[in-house]
């Protein structure tokens, strides 16, 4: 149990938590309590007419329906996904984990782009059906529906059970299992009694992060669902920003705020008792090609489901990047009208002289400098986080759901909140928008600590004793021992930081400057107007980000490579 | 272990490079700050000549769209973030006038701009700029389809346009409410349910924002959908033309500007309330007025101008029509209603 | 509880291949295990004695031969089939489960009613000494407490076969001398075949009936203890049980038989050789076969490097002529000390 890892007193605890606390304190409760100040909630109260009610209510039963959905089938696709991914060595692997991480950096609009050159009615898959059985109208209507909703979450969200689930699923002994089988468990018993037990940690976690996402979804909703699918978080967008009735915004963000402590509460007593000590044991992983054959189908058939799902909307985009075609005719076929790169180099030159052009490479330094901001906000922070969770003090208990809260609060509530606090402070005069890494690092901070947390508490405790035995002081046993050991979990959830902060747009339209434009606010720009040289340049654009996010997570990955060979 | 350290050094090396690169804002110069919504363009040299002309650094704060960019101004009213606002439109103007955000100022200028663009006679707001929202329809489908292209919104109930029309939400896109705001003024506030409630018949689609009313559902766009008809801007055309990845001689699109078909909306600029630098704000809206400025709108941001005597470019002249007897309606009255038309029409045909 | 003690063989590996990356690491591997019978496998490390662990147990694929239990072959038999027993040197006790809860899981996929389960699983407990530990938690337990409860755990099913590998492994010096005993006794009562493998030479001589020496993939020699310490086949395996000093030499005569070597001539006890004069020759020394003597015969000087404390004698290295050789004598010498021992002729070994 964890009372055993008794060197952090109640004072370290407080220690610990305090720069945390202070960072959500003003960064987050303050906004917030401005935001119920304006809305007069102080002072009159909720206030809410029957029909407002009604408007409250009905998007939340079913924000939490999609959400559940959503999750529940992330995870059939995720865990199945982590298991292939972290069993087993293949070439292009690494890539395979960069890439299922781009969807969530890539702009919602983009996303529906993708979607519909794959899936819309005169998408690359309706053309080929029609034309292999000789339909006269486009078979798959996805576009507009629930489904499409369901999907572009499974797209958006399935990289982090993939990674969190497998970053555990690659350490844990193989052994276990070994011992199940030879006392007689079957493949499906030892799943069922052990392997699942033992991967609960990082499953509840995963599934948390991912059902709060899929929760507080707003481009998805919007643009893939349509106007007949209305969550809380879109309603909050047209009441604060459209009816401007800040005082119903006010409210729908609140539930949303008392949904996520619940969420967490309830994730912090069932993963409660969940916590046992793991010996890590750093696999290679068996080479595919030489695995036995029902493995080696099953792998091939979890990678071919997961190339058709998040690889072939990616590759509909650089197609589309690439393809120039013209008016009226079919974009069945891809590159008609001959491959070309006129769209990028269309984005160096600002034809029209705008003010408003903005050079490529500037946006890239622009959101690549806000994201790496993030990860040394949150890294720190995260970790002081988790060291102080590890003791089963009171605190822990109320301050652990709040960190969660950013993440299932509206990016209105959030990025205008911290307008509205700060921009008369001396914070906001400085040239830098320093508001903006923020309230980035807001919401990936609960990301790094539901991703660190379930990793550090599988440090076995008598590896610490033995170090203290040996004469290590507290602080070389945390550096020498332990650190090396959250290595992986530490890099991952740096890359989710990173890609939240390259993909945030909600609080980013609140909060950004003029001079520092991000490559989502440019891709935006480019769809504003009609044409298709507009559209390729947003395509061209949206590549860009897809590649450079890619890059910097090979990148990321590469400085844990000794590691990997490590057996 | 060491590698993780080299690699952030690297990152913070290359963050600090980038922050030196960037122009600092040492100059002495006086600012403008202008807020205005995320459609604003302009062209760099009109900009910088008004700055010569003032020796004024103009520094434009983009706010998202039209909605939020009043929601915004009216939060921080207290602290005011800009001198000038751009952007509010005459659905809006009600409302904005009523927050109270906004000084007087009577631009000299305003006495070339016609009656019709001057909604507001207490002169707090000017009008800039002005654009029809109509339906813009695939040329080519029509034709290969021998279909009449339909010139009154009552034929668009017709059943051989069944599933051919794709509108925006007016809850959440701008041209969704013109569009909406056409419905009522030519069948009434008692009528345009009913007719709405055909169009629902009649298989209309409905998506939330432009983009993906034009960039998915429209047949003619690079999206390939399958609505031949969505509601966009009359200048819709003369873009395809401009921003066509190879010369063409002909726009793919058309717009359907007969009377009582489209929407005319105006957009507006004016001091806001608070801002230390009135005599320049002034000064720029004057110079929003000019004829350079005025020149500039129609290819920077595919508006028209309100200067009667500024020169349309080419391709505004040759693909351009001019809505004929568009719809309006009193902002007041679009105001005191707004609210309450789009929870009926949402319940009309969202349910 | 004793097993069906039929003369028939219990497992029979035959001529086993096994690839690893492209090389053999099994090379035609044959061996038997007798009903009852605890062979020790034995072998450096990479040798490939945890893989042929698995290969018995069915979780990893073989190239060629054969694995066969009672005369049947056990090829198509998946591994929670096998009733094998198998142990492992980090215990891999279940971190989810009690310890009660560990060591009936293998009764529980057995069907077992209940109360049958809480009988073994406290006979299991009781035959470990860890009777009354049934509700704890596996994370609590010292590495003594939980290298027991998974013996256990591998005993309560009542496996046909027990395989363990190195699971002392892990433990201090007196700890590992208990448990091997223990072990041994547990294992005689229950007449279980077993196989335990290990890199411990003196393990190995403690529990096996038979040790058989891996090298290469293949047997390098299989008998009893006492085979092998006697007639330690080749020099190689003279080195890897730390049997002694092994010295290259030259046959001066036959009868006497005299060898001449770098710490002299020495006088060998009488032998059938098969080399004749002037022969290269291997003999080894033991570390207890000199004595510190005056000039003689069999005697030879050297000048002390090291002298360890042993408890019951001094490990001495001693340098000849540019050579060390290991040597337990009585006393302590300083190192730099020159000294003159005598060979016990009894002591001298010939090798292959």
């Amino acid at each position: 149990m964890k009372s055993d890892r008794g060197w952090i007193s109640i004072w370290q605890s407080i220690a610990l938590w305090f720069v945390p606390v202070l960072f959500l304190g003003i960064f987050f409760f303050i906004p917030l309590g401005k935001i119920i100040n304006l809305s007069g909630i102080f002072q009159h109260g909720l206030q809410l007419t029957q029909g407002e009610w009604g408007a409250v209510v009905r998007p939340l039963t079913f924000t939490i329906f999609q959400a559940v959905v959503s999750t529940v089938l992330t995870l059939c696709i995720g865990i199945p996904g982590a298991y292939v991914l972290s069993h087993f060595r293949f070439t292009g692997r690494e890539l395979i984990k960069a890439a299922l991480i781009v969807p969530f950096i890539l702009p919602t609009v983009v996303v529906a782009s993708c979607f519909n050159s794959l899936l819309g009615p005169h998408g690359m898959i309706n053309e080929l059906l029609m034309t292999i059985f000789h339909l006269q109208s486009p078979p798959i209507a996805l576009l507009n529906s629930f489904w499409a909703i369901i999907l572009g979450h499974i797209f958006y969200n399935t990289s982090l059970v993939i990674l969190v689930v497998g970053e555990a699923w690659s350490k844990m002994n193989p052994n276990y299992e070994t011992s199940a089988r030879v006392l007689g468990a079957n493949r499906f018993q030892t799943a069922l009694h052990i392997t699942f037990p033992l991967l609960t940690p990082s499953v509840l976690a995963s599934s948390l992060l991912v059902f709060i996402f899929d929760f507080t979804s707003f481009g998805v909703v919007l643009l893939l669902g349509g106007p007949a699918f209305a969550t809380l978080e879109v309603e909050i967008f047209i009441q604060a920003t459209q009816m401007l009735n800040l005082r119903l915004a006010t409210v729908m963000s609140l539930i949303q705020i008392v949904m996520t402590l619940g969420l967490a509460a309830v994730y912090a007593g069932v993963s409660h008792g969940q916590s046992f000590e793991l010996t890590p044991h750093f696999k290679r992983g068996e080479a595919l090609k030489s695995s036995p054959f029902p493995q080696k189908i099953f792998s091939l058939g979890v990678l071919t489901v997961l190339f058709m799902f998040f690889f072939t909307p990616l590759i509909a985009l650089v197609t589309r990047s690439m393809t120039s075609y013209q008016s009226g005719s079919s974009i069945g076929i891809p590159f008609f009208g001959g491959a070309s790169w006129s769209y990028y180099s269309e984005l160096f030159i600002n034809r029209h002289g705008s003010l408003f052009y903005v050079p490529p490479y500037e946006a890239v330094f622009n959101s690549l400098l806000f994201a790496t901001i993030t990860v040394f906000i949150t890294l720190p922070l995260g970790v002081l986080i988790v060291l102080a969770l590890r003791q089963p003090h009171r605190i822990n208990r109320i301050l652990d759901p709040l960190i969660m809260l950013p993440l299932g609060s509206s990016a209105v509530t959030l990025g205008l909140g911290l307008l509205l606090a700060f921009n008369t402070t001396a914070l906001y005069k400085i040239p830098f928008p320093v508001l903006l890494p923020i309230a980035h690092g807001l919401v990936a901070l609960p990301l790094v600590v539901r991703i660190i947390q379930p990793a550090i508490d599988a440090i076995p405790v008598n590896l610490a004793f033995s170090a203290r035995i040996l004469g290590a002081d507290r602080w070389h046993v945390l550096r020498d021992i332990e650190f090396p050991l959250l290595k992986q979990p530490v890099i991952v959830s740096s890359i989710f930081a990173f890609s939240v902060s390259l993909g945030e747009f909600g609080a980013t339209t609140f909060l950004n400057r003029p001079d520092y434009p991000t490559i989502p606010i440019v891709i935006y720009r480019f769809l504003t107007h009609p044409g298709q040289v507009n559209y390729g340049q947003a395509m061209a654009m949206s590549t860009i980000l897809m590649v450079l996010c890619i890059l910097s997570i090979l990148c990321i990955q590469l400085t844990d490579q000794t590691n990997r060979e490590r057996k | 272990m060491n590698k993780t350290i080299l690699l952030m050094m690297l990152m913070v090396m290359v963050a600090l490079a980038g922050c030196s690169g960037v122009p600092t804002k040492s100059v002495e110069v006086p600012e403008l700050k202008v807020m205005t919504h995320d459609p604003f363009a302009v062209s760099e040299s009109i900009i910088r000549q008004f700055e010569e002309q003032n020796n004024v650094k103009v520094v434009f704060l983009k706010s998202g769209d039209t909605g939020s960019l009043l929601n915004r101004a009216i939060l921080t009213s207290a602290a005011p973030e800009a001198d000038v606002l751009y952007g509010i439109d005459n659905t809006y103007l009600s409302r904005a006038l009523d927050a109270d955000l906004f000084e007087v100022y009577r631009s000299p200028l305003l006495d070339k701009v016609s009656k019709e663009f001057i909604l507001d006679q207490s002169y707090h707001v000017t009008p800039v700029d002005y654009g029809d929202v109509c339906i813009n329809y695939d040329r080519q489908f029509f034709i290969s389809h021998e279909l009449d292209v339909p010139q009154d919104l009552n034929a668009l109930t017709q059943t051989k346009y069944k599933g051919l029309l794709v509108v925006e939400n007016p809850a959440t896109s701008s041209p969704g409410l013109a569009f909406l705001l056409t419905t009522i003024s030519r069948f009434g506030e008692e009528g345009y349910l009913e007719y709405w409630r055909n169009l629902k018949t009649n298989g209309v689609v409905v998506v939330n924002d432009w983009s993906t009313a034009y960039y998915t559902n429209f047949s003619a766009s690079s999206g390939k959908g399958l609505q031949p008809m969505v509601v966009t801007y009359n200048t819709s055309p003369a873009a395809e033309v401009y921003f066509a990845s190879s010369p063409v001689t002909e726009p793919p699109t058309a717009a359907i500007t007969s009377p009582s078909t489209c929407f005319r909306q105006i957009e507006f600029t004016a001091i806001l309330k608070g801002s230390a630098q009135q005599d320049l704000a002034g000064k720029f809206i004057d110079f929003m007025l000019s004829t350079s400025f005025q020149e500039d709108i129609p290819l920077q941001m595919f508006m028209f101008p309100v200067l009667p005597d500024a020169s349309l470019p080419q391709v505004f002249r040759d693909y351009v029509t001019i809505a004929d007897q568009p719809a309006s309606l009193s902002p007041d009255l679009i105001s005191k209603n707004r609210d309450r038309w789009i929870q009926d029409w949402t319940g009309v045909v969202l349910r | 509880m004793k097993q069906n003690t039929s003369a028939r063989t219990a497992l029979k590996v035959d001529k086993l291949v096994k690839f690893y990356e492209g090389n053999p690491l099994l090379n035609g591997l044959s061996f038997i295990v007798g009903p009852e019978e605890i062979v020790c496998l034995l072998g450096p490390s990479g040798s490939g004695k945890s893989t042929l662990l698995r290969i018995i147990a069915g979780l990893e694929p073989f190239e060629r031969g054969s694995v066969t239990w009672q005369g049947n072959d056990l090829l198509k038999v998946p591994p929670e089939l096998r009733s094998f027993g198998l142990m492992f040197q980090d215990y891999a006790l279940f971190p989810h489960l009690n310890v009660f809860e560990n060591v009936a899981f293998g009764l529980r996929m057995q069907h077992i009613s209940e109360t049958t389960i809480t009988q073994r699983v406290n006979r299991a407990l009781e035959r470990v000494g860890m009777l009354g530990f049934a509700k704890r938690k596996v994370q609590k337990l010292s590495g003594g407490e939980q290298q027991r409860i998974a013996l256990a755990r591998t005993l309560a099913p009542e496996p046909k076969m027990i395989m363990l590998d190195e699971p002392l492994g892990a433990l201090d010096r007196k700890l590992r001398e208990q448990l091997t005993q223990e072990i041994r006794q547990i294992l005689r009562t229950t007449g279980v075949p077993a196989i335990y493998v290990t890199h411990d030479q003196e393990e190995a001589f403690t529990l096996a009936d038979r040790i058989l020496v891996l090298s290469n993939g293949r047997t390098s020699q299989i008998g009893s203890p006492e085979d092998l310490y006697n007639h330690p086949a080749t020099s190689w395996m003279a080195n890897f049980l730390g049997l002694g000093n092994v010295i290259k030499g030259v046959v001066l005569s036959i009868q006497p038989l005299i060898v001449r070597t770098v710490l002299g001539d020495i006088r060998c006890p009488p032998q059938r050789l098969k080399q004749s004069v002037d022969a290269n020759i291997i003999i080894l020394i033991r570390p207890d076969g000199v004595e510190i003597a005056h000039k003689g015969k069999n005697s030879f000087r050297g000048v002390v490097e090291d002298c360890v404390f042993q408890g019951d004698h001094y490990r001495t290295v001693i340098r000849v002529t540019g050579e060390s050789f290991v040597f337990n004598l009585p006393d302590k010498h300083l190192p730099g000390n020159e000294v003159i021992l005598t060979i016990n002729e009894e002591k001298v070994i010939f090798l292959k």
